[in-house]
């Protein structure tokens, strides 16, 4: 039981449990503490002194972000003095900022630009000192531009704690200090996995994702080319924040959308994922029921969690799946299946995907598997963030469309393939397969609650007639070691696997959290995002992949059944060690 | 016996001439005097002692003379040399309004020698509380003294204390707090090199009072004598049971290592020094949770600084009460101040609290050199202020300080005469914080930054009266926004030049004067031909051929060439060269 400690702000009594800090204290009485460094995911890191509240009986002025609320305390969060103070240090914040809002990837979404806004700062009351720092463009996904760096230390605190990377770090100090790799390398000899989390804490245009969109344009612009979309199943149910709706699941309009943009054919990679699941639960049959291969099998369609794996867990390859994302099954499908039933020439068919993750930008050229079309699989992959400034330059008034379908053979999912955008739907859509490729009949509930949630490393037993399957679902790359480390003491010791099926996926949340979707997620936002997502999946007719009859279609007229050679070659991957820092 | 060591010093001028007539006359009379041992005679640039005229300094048995005349060699040579004896008449007087406490030992006795120090009452501290005091005796202890933190802020040493040993965890941790970094202070590295059990036994002891079973001293790497002597002190403890386990027989084990800081200033402020210690990037981070309660490796971990650990031994063995006896009402103890600049006997000085910042100047320090007025103290290093001559009969005392807008600091203290620019001291300080700001947080290492700005152009001769405002605008940001004490504390000598010296600054950006002639661009050279003899000296010492002219025709200054050295003024024997 916590102590309660109440407390007074700006003369409002509040009520809250002990530990509590000023900030989020304050919230609960609807005041709003300006900050630009303190983010709802990370613990404070108080570096930009914007913060500042009075404390009755001190002369001091205390952070906000890192003081917690005493009982009986007296704030004070806002008068002329406080305000002259903050209005100082953003100005100040100004002096070592480059006034290219206009030319920003940021502009009119910039947590500093809105600060400067609402504190009325018209000019540049100090000596411009702005710092020549080369950008980083060097990993093709996410773009460092130092210059831009407000040091507020987001990326750096999402980087090494919460995703456990260590890419990024403070270099120098004093008025030198500025973020970069450790060790002054580039980003792309860093051991960055391209999650893409940095930027969607960065408060500035300091990092940002590399923006693609003009390729995009290009190919559309192009009578050569027949471009194909696909979109996510994150990517649905968050684009509609750019355009001020929360946690509306926007898929039908999306189609109507594309088409308007001039794509010959919309598919989306919720099939792609059905797909996955069909490849995947019977990898997963084979080492279970057959014990052709080592257990727990893992979850690999998070391109990020791939580059981790190879880079700091490889000792893991062998419990991989090697089971392709269901982006990149999408984009082979579209050159080779798609291609050949519609008649179209496969070097013709230019593939865009919407991904709500920076790391996809990577997985389209990781490795040859990604060409296995023949051609390049995917052409090019942009964000959610891209998708919402490609409607707003095309002029489409977005959220009027008229609903529409997607193109069917690789368009129509189940609710298992939706599920895919949320921690724990990878699991429960391959559980809900699983246990019809064990016991031939079907689920009564397809519901594995178990696996949902925002909790970090979830574990369950699930019972399949009799037979025990034990799981762990986990999400935020920080979370993922403790897992393995399980893993890695049974078989030390020689005992049985505590798990036989993992699931990760770097960002928390998932996908809906992905690291290219819009700005300013939060807990409560992911829990919409997900929400709109599972109820997606409870809308749909079909909700295990099995019974999706366009995927029964491409088994029977193309890759003949799961793990076949023909699937084999198109629809899986391998994994290289790639060992960067011993730790 | 060990071999003598006489040095010789003139401390009225820096001329040769002098010293060297009186070095030959000295040696002829050493080896006149036909010595069984061999002596050595050193002429050494600096003696500690400004203005006593020739000054005679014999080693081992550090007696100092002053005022020698030539006829005083041969007694010297005779009496002190020959026979050991001491020449009244001739020994420079100590004053003695200092007060030797933590310093009692530094001199006297070998510091590499636990022997030394025992002999000298060491350790009697420690016996004590092993043998009689339970850890809350030794905080109450602390507590009648009213001993307050020596590293600057002041906080009751038994609070922390206290609030670590009320903590219950296994782990609890003992910093001693080496990294002395203001610069011109050596208080600390006096201590650690001169009486470096002192300070180990006052650890030894926090170490039981707060129920902690090891210590770090985290020493910079720039005093690498004291860690030597430190470490060497830490082994001879080990050797003697002072240290590891059942300490003399009890049921208390302790042990101490040796961290090295790196050199950044900002890892003395603590919490950034417990990060430095982790092995992480020295920055300070936010507090609650203070490191009494959450520290290094987030285990309960008081941080005390060297000067207050050293004052433990004393404090126990005569007890909380006698310690309190001395100083003022909320101050107690003594305070060692490293006093320089303007004043004729620059050095450590270790004084009771609540004497006049006029005694430690004029009867310790001897005044101001050259007998110039003096303007102002400044105290407390970078992070401390200047205050004007008007409050030399403040007692010294953190209130005091504190209330005349500087602060006690970890104890610098410097004269300052009416030749000191203050808006030159002012940039002396600022840019050492600027660059030693750690840089994490907005409010110091951007409004630093700025306010160097600001008084190199003030200092320039651009300075506009708008920058006046500027100053106190971010010197207040800085003073209310910043995290750690180092930003906080930055502005400080802006801010208290401002607040007792704005006329100065005026004078800067008004009249485009420097009154001190201190700041270059704002003075002028330039030849009077009524007073120039044309000797010629001024061109011929000029370094940047920036003086024209001839015997003949007579000479001038090229401003576009001269480089505002000085060099013609202070050559010119007819005081034909204008300052102005």
């Amino acid at each position: 039981m916590y102590k309660m400690i109440e407390a007074k702000i700006n003369g409002i009594t509040v009520e809250v449990k002990e530990g509590t800090t000023v900030l989020e204290a304050a919230k609960k009485v609807q005041i709003k503490i300006p900050t630009l460094c303190k983010h709802p995911d990370l613990p404070p890191s108080a570096a930009c002194g914007l913060c500042i509240v009075k404390v009755k009986g001190s002369n001091k002025m205390l952070r906000s972000c890192c003081t917690p609320l005493e009982d009986k305390m007296e704030i004070t969060t806002n008068d002329p003095d406080i305000v002259e103070v903050r209005k100082t240090v953003l100005e100040l914040i100004l002096s070592n900022h480059p006034n290219d809002c206009l030319k920003c990837g940021r502009n009119n979404n910039c947590e500093l630009q809105s600060m400067a806004s609402d504190f009325g700062i018209r000019e540049d009351v100090f000596e411009k000192f702005l710092r020549d720092l080369p950008k980083d463009g060097t990993t093709g996904t996410i773009v460092l531009e130092p210059t831009k760096c407000i040091l507020c230390g987001r990326c750096i605190e999402v980087c090494q704690k919460n995703q456990d990377v260590w890419a990024l770090s403070f270099l120098e100090r004093g008025r030198d200090t500025r973020i970069s790799p450790a060790g002054d390398i580039k980003l792309s000899e860093s051991p960055c996995v391209k999650c893409g989390q940095c930027s969607a804490h960065c408060p500035t245009g300091a990092i940002f994702e590399k923006d693609d969109t003009h390729l995009v344009w290009d190919a559309l612009k192009n009578q050569d080319k027949y471009c194909v979309i696909q979109i996510a199943p994150a990517v649905r149910v968050a684009i509609g924040e750019a355009f001020g709706v929360v946690g509306k699941n926007l898929t039908k309009k999306l189609y109507a959308l594309f088409r308007r943009l001039g794509f010959k054919a919309v598919f989306d990679t919720n099939f792609g994922a059905d797909v996955t699941i069909m490849e995947e639960s019977t990898e997963f049959v084979e080492r279970f029921t057959n014990k052709k291969d080592e257990l727990p099998l893992i979850t690999s369609c998070c391109p990020a969690w791939v580059d981790f794996m190879e880079k700091f867990h490889s000792d893991m390859i062998n419990h991989f799946s090697t089971c392709k994302s269901p982006h990149e099954i999408i984009g082979t499908l579209s050159k080779t299946y798609y291609a050949e039933k519609n008649k179209i020439d496969p070097a013709k068919i230019y593939m865009v995907s919407i991904m709500p993750c920076t790391a996809k930008k990577y997985e389209i050229t990781r490795s040859n598997e990604m060409f296995a079309s023949g051609f390049q699989d995917i052409d090019v992959t942009i964000t959610t963030r891209e998708l919402a400034r490609m409607i707003k330059q095309a002029g489409i008034d977005f959220m009027n469309l008229p609903d529409e379908e997607a193109d069917s053979l690789l368009g129509d999912y189940t609710g298992a393939g939706v599920i895919f955008g949320a921690t724990g739907g990878v699991m429960e859509a391959a559980l809900r397969t699983a246990y019809n490729l064990i016991t031939g009949k079907e689920l009564e509930d397809v519901n594995f609650v178990k696996t949902r949630g925002l909790e970090f490393i979830k574990e369950a037993e699930i019972d399949i007639k009799g037979t025990k399957i034990r799981i762990a679902v986990a999400h935020g790359l920080a979370h993922v070691e403790e897992v393995l480390n399980r893993v890695r003491q049974a078989k030390k010791e020689g005992r049985e696997t505590p798990y036989h099926f993992i699931e990760v996926m770097a960002c928390p949340g998932g996908c809906i959290g992905g690291g290219g979707q819009p700005y300013n997620v939060t807990d409560t936002l992911r829990l919409k995002r997900t929400a709109a997502i599972y109820q997606d999946d409870k809308d749909k007719e079909f909700r295990c992949s099995h019974k999706n009859p366009y995927v029964k279609k491409l088994y029977k007229d193309f890759l003949g059944k799961p793990l076949s050679e023909k699937s084999h070659k198109l629809c899986h991957t391998d994994y290289k060690a790639r060992p960067i820092y011993i730790r | 016996m060990e071999k003598k060591i006489i040095y010789l010093r003139d401390t009225d001028s820096a001329e040769q001439e002098r010293i060297n007539d009186f070095f030959t006359l000295f040696s002829n009379e050493l080896r006149d005097a036909n010595l069984s041992e061999p002596v050595q005679l050193v002429k050494i640039a600096d003696i500690g002692l400004y203005e006593k005229g020739i000054v005679v300094k014999i080693l081992p048995e550090n007696i100092i003379y002053t005022g020698i005349k030539n006829t005083d060699v041969k007694r010297i040579v005779e009496e002190s040399i020959k026979d050991n004896k001491i020449i009244k008449d001739l020994l420079y007087e100590k004053k003695s309004k200092q007060l030797r406490a933590v310093l009692k030992n530094c001199g006297y006795i070998d510091p590499e020698s636990i022997e030394d120090y025992i002999d000298a009452g060491g350790y009697k501290a420690l016996v004590k509380v092993l043998t009689g005091m339970k850890p809350e005796n030794v905080i109450d202890e602390l507590k009648k003294s009213g001993l307050r933190g020596r590293g600057g802020a002041g906080y009751p040493t038994w609070m922390k204390w206290n609030f670590a040993r009320g903590m219950n965890s296994p782990e609890k941790y003992v910093i001693c707090n080496g990294d002395e970094g203001d610069p011109g202070a050596y208080m600390d590295r006096s201590v650690l090199e001169g009486d470096p059990h002192s300070v180990l036994e006052g650890m030894i002891i926090a170490g039981y009072a707060i129920g902690s079973l090891k210590g770090y001293f985290y020493i910079r790497a720039e005093y690498p004598l004291a860690v030597e002597r430190v470490q060497k002190a830490i082994d001879q403890a080990v050797a003697a049971g002072l240290l590891g386990n059942n300490i003399l027989g009890s049921i208390f084990n302790f042990e101490l290592e040796i961290r090295l800081g790196a050199g950044a200033f900002v890892c003395g402020e603590e919490t950034a020094l417990i990060a430095s210690i982790e092995g992480k990037r020295g920055t300070p981070h936010p507090r609650p949770p203070y490191p009494s309660v959450k520290g290094l490796w987030e285990k309960p971990t008081i941080i005390n600084n060297v000067e207050t650990l050293a004052n433990i031994p004393q404090l126990i063995a005569g007890g909380g009460a006698k310690f309190a006896s001395i100083g003022t009402e909320k101050s107690k103890g003594t305070k060692v101040f490293a006093l320089t600049g303007k004043v004729k006997n620059s050095g450590l000085v270790e004084v009771p609290m609540g004497i006049t910042l006029r005694e430690i100047i004029f009867d310790i320090g001897g005044g101001i050199l050259n007998n110039r007025a003096i303007k102002a103290v400044q105290t407390g290093g970078p992070s401390g202020g200047v205050i004007p001559k008007e409050y030399l009969d403040t007692p010294v005392d953190y209130e005091n300080l504190g209330k005349l807008g500087s602060i006690m600091g970890s104890g610098g203290m410097i004269a300052i005469d009416d030749t000191d620019c203050l808006v030159d001291l002012a940039k002396f300080y600022l840019k050492f914080c600027v660059d030693e700001s750690c840089g994490k947080c907005a409010p110091c290492r951007l409004g630093g930054y700025q306010l160097l700005c600001i008084l190199e152009k003030i200092s320039e001769g651009k300075g506009e009266l708008e920058d006046l405002n500027k100053l106190k605008k971010i010197s207040y940001a800085m003073q209310k926004a910043s995290l750690c004490g180092l930003g906080q504390s930055a502005s400080n000598p802006v801010f208290s030049t401002i607040r007792y010296f704005e006329e100065e600054y005026r004078q800067h950006i008004v009249n485009k004067k420097c009154p001190a002639g201190k700041c270059k661009a704002l003075v002028y050279f330039k030849i009077l031909p009524q007073k120039c003899k044309k000797c010629g000296l001024c061109m011929k010492n000029c370094p940047s051929n920036a003086i024209l002219g001839s015997r003949e025709a007579g000479y001038v200054i090229d401003p576009q060439k001269c480089i505002k050295c000085g060099a013609c003024f202070d050559v010119c024997k007819f005081k034909a060269v204008l300052k102005e």
